[in-house]
């Protein structure tokens, strides 16, 4: 399929595929897509681009929401704060951005950006920094790519702009968080601004049109699970009804299980699912079935709609997806920047469909 | 001297009435079918529990439930226009107000929108100085029935909607709906919440009149109150204020009358209907909550309400070869059900043929088996027996897996079964350890209503650090301030619910703080 633009229609469906990518996490997609839609309406639809399309020298600037997630359903972003951002990023390289990226396609940061280049007039980028959801800032391929994370600049609802010139990624999260902290919770941020050219291999492409794809598939259709499953291909790792889920906190992160029992075809099973902000690890029996940067999502069985961790509850009635992370996760580098270590387990890691093959 | 409380339910179908005496008996009750303006199946209902009262003078208080708030909306019916102020500039401009909202609901409601400086962040500072001067340009420009006024972080400090309310007041002489005393954090839903309510005003005079006039034609001088979606009461006064409270009261309740009439504080309560099937949870004896948004005529909305989980199964209910319902013969159900002599086979018959009949219709045994003859040749009626029975193993599973979504893996907690269809239920449900079934229990609506408590709610972010207690102190005063407002005694108020809930990724640590009062009615 190949789309050029995205209409206020489309926003439905990309935001229902955006919650299929977050496994779990990257926030609740409702805020950004009524802001998309509205941008929509009033600027009109937001061209979709391709790595390919652009010259070598086009800027792409990233954007993601940052805070707490609290705030953000209280305090929403102004309007104004992605022009803010880009006018500094046209000051400090002398042109302007040639298209905008969401960082995150998985929740909010995949839907809200659509509502950013609305308001820009700027095309959107198909891709995104990650193909899914990940917790923490240097969980992205642009950091796998080993671009250096030298800039970042945020604005606020007051209308501040900061500049950041970190010396490395551990200064980079260290100062925007300070600044975040400072304009109350909740900012908008740029970081890896990049030219085309650079961003060969260091983003992952067409995660827009993925997303666009999956939503379209499942919407409507009479069978949304196995249209979910095909459009995915994903193993179904069990249908069940989630039957416990525990949540304790452990060194600042809220750490979670949920044990989802098997109904049907499924009786008499049992799959353990380890949780942070993103579904982790399936195990069963011991044996691991799917872990990350695989990718791992609960639905709604009947619906097919994907239940963020945070809205996993008992008795519900899901089933639970697996399907392969982009190459790029599984280099040693992206391994080590988010394979199973990273989120302090102890497992070397082994892609999901070579497990499903062993099963 | 007797003390009588007549509690009034007005449903979608039914008006049920009933009278409590002064230990708490039920001395009378009443079901007469709803009419579209309220007021006649108020009066009739009202009528036939007085006519067996001996002396009317002993008739002290009357609450109301009702669901006219919510078919106004779904109806888009007698609502008012509302000016929409929202203060947040600059920010929140992303999303403004009324975007989810249905085309149709917003046009009848929205009197105009703006996004005008004021507001906090979470921490307590102002987003930018409160702009009156931009609050009076508005309001100069827009023909208004009432104005709606959400701050960002108002749970958290009230401050510029008191003093745009206090403007608004003095200068427009309008009424206000300020969003602090409506809904918690999250800005559109407590928007959303708050826009209703404005939109309500006149819908709740209609109502109130509708009581305090019929009470004044039959010369009762009792105290009238209304009831609201946690299971408590407000006097007409606070309901004036927060008419969108009493959506959700049905179900509250029928949750607090189940608990009342059948002795239990913790209990899943089902409650069965002509068309669908009610589940809630009695957790110390007030309804469980629903931790999700609420979607009220498609806009969704965060104050609480009873978490229900309603089931397409119901006394009228259609049972057919393939399964059960979901379409049913509604009220038509003494005409068309086999037992009352009709040709649809119903769940109603389906209780039957399985000996589920209810108390003191043991003529329906026969009045089937005669239908089932009826129907045709052996062979046939033979073949709707099955069809029956098969229905009913169909809807006994529904009611066991509705039970366990609700019970959330607990099964030690008795069933309570009421409303008119209860006896479709059976005697053992998986994920219950007993099936109660009290007297009463068709009219638990009305009951619930009749004996609830007056109480009050306070959802705000405090401090975690050491001002904490001294803090949480506070927000509990206040909770009781705000109970004795709705009508309880000063000296019978207790907090009843206490909930902490830390926040996240914030410079100084804070938790979100849920308190609510609540205590009998003051004489």
């Amino acid at each position: 399929m190949s789309l050029t633009s995205i209409d206020a229609n489309d926003i439905a469906a990309l935001a229902r595929g955006c919650a299929v990518l977050g496994t779990g996490g990257g926030g609740d997609v409702r805020t950004g897509s009524l802001a998309a839609v509205r941008a929509i309406r009033e600027h009109g639809p937001v061209p979709l681009t391709r790595l390919a399309d652009l010259p070598e020298d086009a800027l792409v600037v990233p954007l993601s929401g940052i805070g707490a997630p609290t705030v953000s359903h209280e305090m929403i972003h102004g309007e104004d704060e992605p022009r803010r951002i880009v006018e500094e990023i046209e000051r400090i390289f002398g042109r302007p951005p040639s298209a905008i990226m969401s960082s995150e396609i998985g929740g909010a940061n995949g839907v809200a950006p659509v509502a950013w280049a609305a308001q820009l007039g700027v095309p959107l980028l198909d891709a995104d920094g990650m193909g899914r959801a990940f917790p923490e800032v240097q969980m992205v391929s642009m950091y796998v790519a080993g671009l250096p994370a030298d800039l970042v600049v945020m604005s606020d609802v007051a209308g501040n702009v900061v500049t950041i010139r970190p010396v490395d990624g551990l200064w980079s999260e260290r100062l925007a968080r300070a600044v975040c902290v400072a304009a109350g919770s909740h900012a908008l941020m740029a970081d890896y601004v990049l030219t085309a050219g650079r961003a060969r291999g260091a983003v992952i492409e067409g995660t827009v049109t993925r997303a666009l794809e999956i939503g379209r598939a499942t919407q409507g259709a009479a069978d949304p699970l196995g249209a979910l499953q095909d459009r995915l291909g994903a193993a179904r790792l069990i249908t069940g009804k989630l039957t416990d889920v525990e949540r304790r906190t452990t060194g600042g992160f809220v750490r979670g299980t949920a044990t989802i029992e098997g109904t049907g075809d499924d009786r008499g099973r049992r799959l353990a699912l380890e949780l942070q902000n993103e579904n982790l690890v399936a195990t069963e029996e011991g044996r691991t079935l799917a872990m990350v940067p695989d990718l791992i999502t609960v639905v709604d069985t009947e619906t097919a709609a994907a239940v963020q961790t945070e809205g996993l509850r008992y008795g519900q009635r899901v089933t639970v997806l697996a399907w392969p992370c982009d190459p790029l996760w599984r280099t040693p580098k992206g391994l080590e920047t988010a394979g199973p270590a990273a989120f302090g387990y102890d497992l070397d890691y082994v892609p999901v469909e070579e497990l499903m093959a062993r099963a | 001297m007797p003390d009588l409380r007549i509690g009034i339910d007005v449903g979608g179908t039914n008006t049920d009435a009933v009278v409590l005496g002064a230990d708490g008996q039920v001395l009378a009750k009443a079901k007469r079918p709803t009419t579209p303006g309220v007021t006649d199946g108020l009066r009739a209902a009202l009528d036939a529990v007085l006519d067996q009262v001996e002396d009317r003078a002993e008739v002290t208080r009357v609450m109301l439930g009702t669901t006219h708030a919510t078919n106004a909306i779904l109806e888009r019916r007698g609502l008012g226009r509302v000016a929409v102020l929202r203060l947040g500039a600059p920010a929140t401009t992303s999303v403004p107000p009324l975007s989810d909202w249905p085309a149709d609901l917003r046009e009848v409601v929205s009197a105009g929108e703006a996004i005008v400086p004021g507001g906090h962040y979470v921490d307590g500072r102002e987003i930018s100085p409160l702009d009156l001067d931009a609050v009076r340009r508005f309001m100069d420009g827009v023909r208004a029935d009432a104005v709606a006024v959400t701050s960002v972080f108002s749970p958290a400090d009230d401050g510029h909607e008191r003093a745009v309310e206090a403007l608004v007041r003095a200068e427009y002489g309008l009424p206000v709906s300020v969003s602090h005393e409506i809904g918690s954090l999250g800005l559109l839903e407590r928007e959303n919440a708050t826009v209703l309510n404005a939109a309500l005003y006149g819908v709740a005079a209609h109502v109130t009149d509708a009581l305090v006039t019929a009470l004044a034609e039959r010369g009762l001088g009792a105290r009238p109150y209304l009831a609201q979606n946690d299971g408590t009461l407000m006097t007409l006064e606070h309901a004036a204020r927060l008419p969108v409270s009493t959506i959700g009261s049905g179900p509250a309740n029928s949750l607090r009358g189940a608990a009342y009439l059948s002795g239990v504080s913790d209990a899943i309560v089902v409650d069965v209907g002509g068309t669908s099937t009610d589940l809630g949870v009695l957790a110390g004896g007030f309804p469980r909550e629903s931790a999700a948004a609420v979607e009220i005529g498609g806009v969704l909305t965060n104050f609480r309400m009873p978490d229900i989980l309603a089931i397409a199964l119901g006394g009228g209910t259609v049972a057919r070869s393939g399964g059960v319902g979901p379409d049913s013969v509604g009220y038509r159900i003494a005409r068309e059900a086999l037992v009352f002599g009709g040709t649809t086979a119903t769940m109603t018959d389906a209780a039957v043929a399985a000996g589920r009949i209810p108390a003191g219709a043991e003529e329906w045994r026969e009045r089937l088996k005669a239908a089932l003859k009826a129907t045709g040749t052996g062979d046939m009626s033979e073949g709707i027996a099955d069809i029956l029975q098969r229905a009913l193993a169909v809807a006994d599973g529904m009611v066991a897996d509705a039970v366990d979504r609700m019970s959330l893996g607990r099964s030690d907690r008795p069933l309570v079964a009421v409303g008119g269809g209860a006896f479709l239920l059976p005697d053992h449900i998986a994920g219950a350890s007993t099936v109660i079934r009290p007297e009463h229990a068709e009219v638990a609506n009305a009951v619930g209503a009749a004996i609830a408590l007056a109480s009050g709610r306070v959802d705000t972010i405090l401090p975690a650090g050491d001002s904490r207690t001294e803090a949480i102190e506070s927000v509990k005063k206040e909770a009781r301030a705000r109970a004795v407002a709705a009508g309880a005694d000063p000296s019978g108020v207790e907090i009843v619910d206490l909930l902490e809930v830390p926040l996240s990724y914030l410079s100084e640590p804070a938790v979100r703080v849920h308190v609510k009062a609540a205590g009998p009615l003051a004489r």
